[in-house]
């Protein structure tokens, strides 16, 4: 029994030429294009309100987001609280994870900060007590601070921008790392640049708090 | 900015304008009575519900409420497809009702339907006393957990007194930009709660604004891209009927002379008699459309996420084409094409921007003539020989004669619902009702029940299968009570018959699970539920039954016994070129 329509079969039709790039990008059939991914910041002002977290990560894990870190702390507005993200992502990508973010009903602003932003994160970690000295100096060349030390372990507090902490972690490495307990990235814009595009009225708002108490 | 946009006002300032309880104070009501109230508020007509244990309270409020059409449905399932094509065809927000645990759980997938096209829908569950929650209680799921991915926005209500305004933002969210679903999950104490808060009209939550006008530069570069092709495109997504902007598009496509190809939530918004309209394009859209999309070197895409079934393989979709993306959810643009004009608004508005900022039409005569020709090398067409089973494309088009234009089309998922969108044309927005991103097999009927309660004076058609049919079969009990005048056709071919057709293709006929030869006899089904039944064997029965089928005053079934071995064709392999479609599976 014949089946289907009639037409020119495939070969026989005049088929585009062009092409795009798996990321749906028109390619120059003389250059092509390079979508290499990068590490950056994004910076998100929330409403403190209960299932933002959950909302923010099921996204990440939904949409398949490439995330390094992810933080979460409250503000001086009462109101807000700032999550603090650190992806590696393609142009494209990080496009999408702004958006993506701007439309989730808490999320009230979004940013991707500047490479000169004030990035920090905060370690605490604990070695074994055999070298003290050499522990304490090694505390001392990071700007360190010992939080607890015992007969075996001693407990570290190093704070710094990532490159700072993996160096001195590897730097602990020699004392054998019993425990440890990273907080991942947290940033802000540098100088007087707002974190975020609703940061001002956020201000004013913290502002009126504070004049009403 | 234009009055919708005017929405995007906080909440505070919203509700002192609306209530003005200055004087009087307000009368003690409880949680589930404002939870009413802000329903009628917001200028609802009818609701879509199961009633169970912890939506009671709810239920009790509705029980004064005669102005509130309440339709028992069958299955939450069943209810949340009806709201769904109540809210398609009103624009406004379809309400459904469940209670809690397995009434909540089984509107999810409703709901996950609604959001994958952008259907304005509200939920309403009920939930178990707010300090049960947590332990395990009977009948207790998370259901913000469960749906938040599959709703625009969910809530957990806190308390009698904000419950009210709770339901408007859910209501305001559902239909305002983008629409999608939102749901309000109702604890039994905060719906048996007393208040003495009235709620205001529906209101969008702080910080939610949404774009309805595109960045005049951008509409200028988009503008003069268009004037200077040579190949332009309108590719027509489902946001041009959900923003009101069929008029908008038709008035600039003609006006510009500019092709037209829909994508299938958009079937209906430019009429598919007309010389520029090439019908849908995708997986099994027309040979023509398709090709035009693949050949075009301007495509001003309005309203759409491209979405792979319409895609193909993205490196050749629209591989030479300028894409001007059109839409009112940011996150839309680049995601799956990347758009060299993306210009984020309202639909209509947006057209209306472009139709000002173009100085001359693009010059285009060759590539009208192109598509035409392509129209009629790759014309749908399907052989009839009438000594053979009944060739489905044929009931469809039989359907379509019968019925006058405004009739309302609403399917399942499968081999039918690619018939009756490719055979049945189309020329009115809001005249095509199915499941197009989540494929929900069984949306049919209850959309059909929720379309003729919506349209009441509108002619209601559902095009089934066999194995989608089955699925919601129970929802024909509601139509039955309610005395909806709708018309199923069921094309049957005993067999889930999409599956069928890709295990004969790509699975060398291993035909596992997919032939229902045990389907029951839908006239005799159709009768012991109360409908008028009737069956279909013969070419020469299909007008006549058809006809009385339509005339029986009432829920009617007709069971039509087609080709089994009929495919869907043109069909473009899924990831592949879509100017490559395969016109009989020798092709594939």
């Amino acid at each position: 029994m014949s089946q289907g329509l009639d037409g020119p079969a495939p070969k026989e039709r005049s088929l585009p030429e062009a092409r795009r790039s798996p990321e749906g990008i028109r390619l120059d059939p003389s250059t092509g294009v390079e979508h290499t991914p990068r590490r950056t910041v994004i910076s998100a002002l929330v409403a403190h309100e209960p299932g933002v977290l959950s909302e923010v990560s099921g996204l990440v894990s939904r949409r398949q987001f490439n995330i390094e870190s992810l933080t979460v702390g409250s503000t001086t507005n009462p109101e807000t609280a700032r999550i603090t993200l650190v992806i590696e992502e393609s142009e494209q990508g990080i496009r999408q994870v702004e958006t993506q973010l701007k439309k989730l009903l808490p999320v009230i602003s979004v940013r991707e900060l500047n490479n000169d932003a004030v990035r920090r994160e905060l370690v605490v970690l604990k070695v074994h007590a055999e070298g003290p000295e050499q522990v304490h100096a090694i505390t001392e060349m990071y700007d360190g601070t010992v939080l607890d030390a015992g007969p075996r372990t001693i407990t570290v507090e190093i704070t710094g921008d990532e490159q700072k902490i993996d160096d001195a972690i590897d730097a602990y490495g020699q004392f054998g790392i019993r425990e440890i307990a990273r907080t991942g990235q947290t940033a802000l814009a540098r100088g007087d640049e707002w974190t975020t595009h609703a940061e001002e009225s956020r201000y004013e708002r913290t502002t009126t708090v504070h004049t009403n108490d | 900015m234009s009055e919708r946009g005017s929405t995007a006002v906080p909440v505070e300032e919203q509700t002192t304008t609306t209530n003005d309880p200055a004087d009087e104070p307000s009368p003690i009501t409880t949680g589930a009575q404002s939870v009413v109230q802000a329903l009628s508020v917001a200028g609802v007509n009818a609701l879509f519900g199961v009633q169970g244990g912890a939506i009671m309270p709810v239920y009790d409020a509705l029980y004064a409420e005669t102005d509130l059409q309440h339709v028992t449905m069958a299955h939450e399932q069943g209810a949340a497809h009806a709201a769904d094509a109540y809210g398609q065809l009103t624009g406004e927000p379809g309400v459904c009702l469940a209670t809690s645990g397995p009434g909540a759980t089984n509107l999810v997938t409703g709901l996950a339907d609604a959001d994958m096209d952008s259907d304005p829908v509200i939920a309403l569950t009920g939930q178990v006393p707010t300090e049960l929650v947590g332990h395990d209680a009977f009948q207790e799921t998370d259901t913000v957990g469960v749906t938040r991915p599959v709703t625009k926005a969910n809530y957990f209500a806190e308390d009698a007194d904000s419950v009210g305004d709770l339901v408007g933002k859910a209501y305001a969210l559902a239909r305002e930009g983008r629409p999608g679903p939102t749901l309000v999950d109702l604890p039994k104490d905060v719906t048996n709660g007393e208040t003495d808060q009235t709620p205001g009209a529906p209101a969008l939550p702080k910080y939610h604004e949404i774009q309805e006008i595109a960045d005049e530069s951008a509409v200028e570069a988009a503008a003069s891209a268009l004037e200077s092709s040579s190949k332009p495109l309108v590719l027509a997504g489902g946001g041009v009927i959900k923003g009101d902007a069929t008029e908008q598009l038709r008035t600039f496509a003609k006006r510009h002379e500019i092709p037209v190809v829909t994508t299938m939530p958009a079937i209906g918004s430019f009429p598919e008699d007309h010389e520029l309209a090439l019908e849908w394009a995708g997986m099994h859209g027309t040979g023509y459309a398709n090709m035009a999309i693949s050949h075009c070197d301007c495509l001003l895409a309005i309203g759409t996420r491209f979405d792979d079934r319409l895609t193909g393989g993205i490196e050749t979709f629209a591989p030479a084409a300028e894409i001007i993306h059109v839409d009112i959810d940011p996150s839309e643009i680049s995601k799956n094409v990347a758009a060299d004009h993306p210009l984020i608004g309202d639909a209509g508005t947006v057209i209306e921007q472009l139709a000002s900022a173009m100085e001359r039409s693009p010059s285009a005569a060759d590539w009208r003539t192109q598509c035409q020709h392509w129209k009629s090398t790759y014309k749908m067409s399907y052989d009839c020989p009438k000594d053979g089973p009944i060739k489905p494309q044929f009931v469809v088009e039989a359907m379509d004669e019968l019925t006058p234009d405004e009739t309302i089309v609403t399917t399942g998922v499968g081999q039918h619902q690619m018939w009756a969108a490719q055979y049945w044309t189309y020329t009115e927005p809001r005249t095509w009702i199915s499941s197009h991103g989540l494929g929900t097999m069984g949306y049919g009927l209850p959309a059909a029940i929720g379309a003729k309660v919506a349209c009441p004076d509108q002619e209601v058609v559902c095009f089934d299968g066999d194995g989608s049919f089955l699925m919601t079969i129970e929802e024909l009990s509601v139509a039955v009570r309610e005395n909806l005048d709708i018309t199923v056709c069921v094309l049957n071919n005993n067999a889930v018959g999409m599956v069928r057709q890709w295990q004969d293709a790509f699975f060398e006929e291993r035909r596992m699970a997919s032939e229902y030869p045990w389907v029951p006899a839908f006239d005799k089904l159709a009768e012991s539920f109360g409908a008028a039944g009737f069956t279909i064997q013969e070419y020469d029965e299909v007008a006549d039954t058809l006809a009385a089928a339509r005339s029986y005053d009432g829920p009617s079934i007709v069971d039509v016994f087609i080709d089994p071995e009929e495919n869907v064709y043109p069909m473009v392999k899924s990831g592949g070129n879509n100017a490559e479609f395969a016109l009989s599976e020798e092709q594939l």
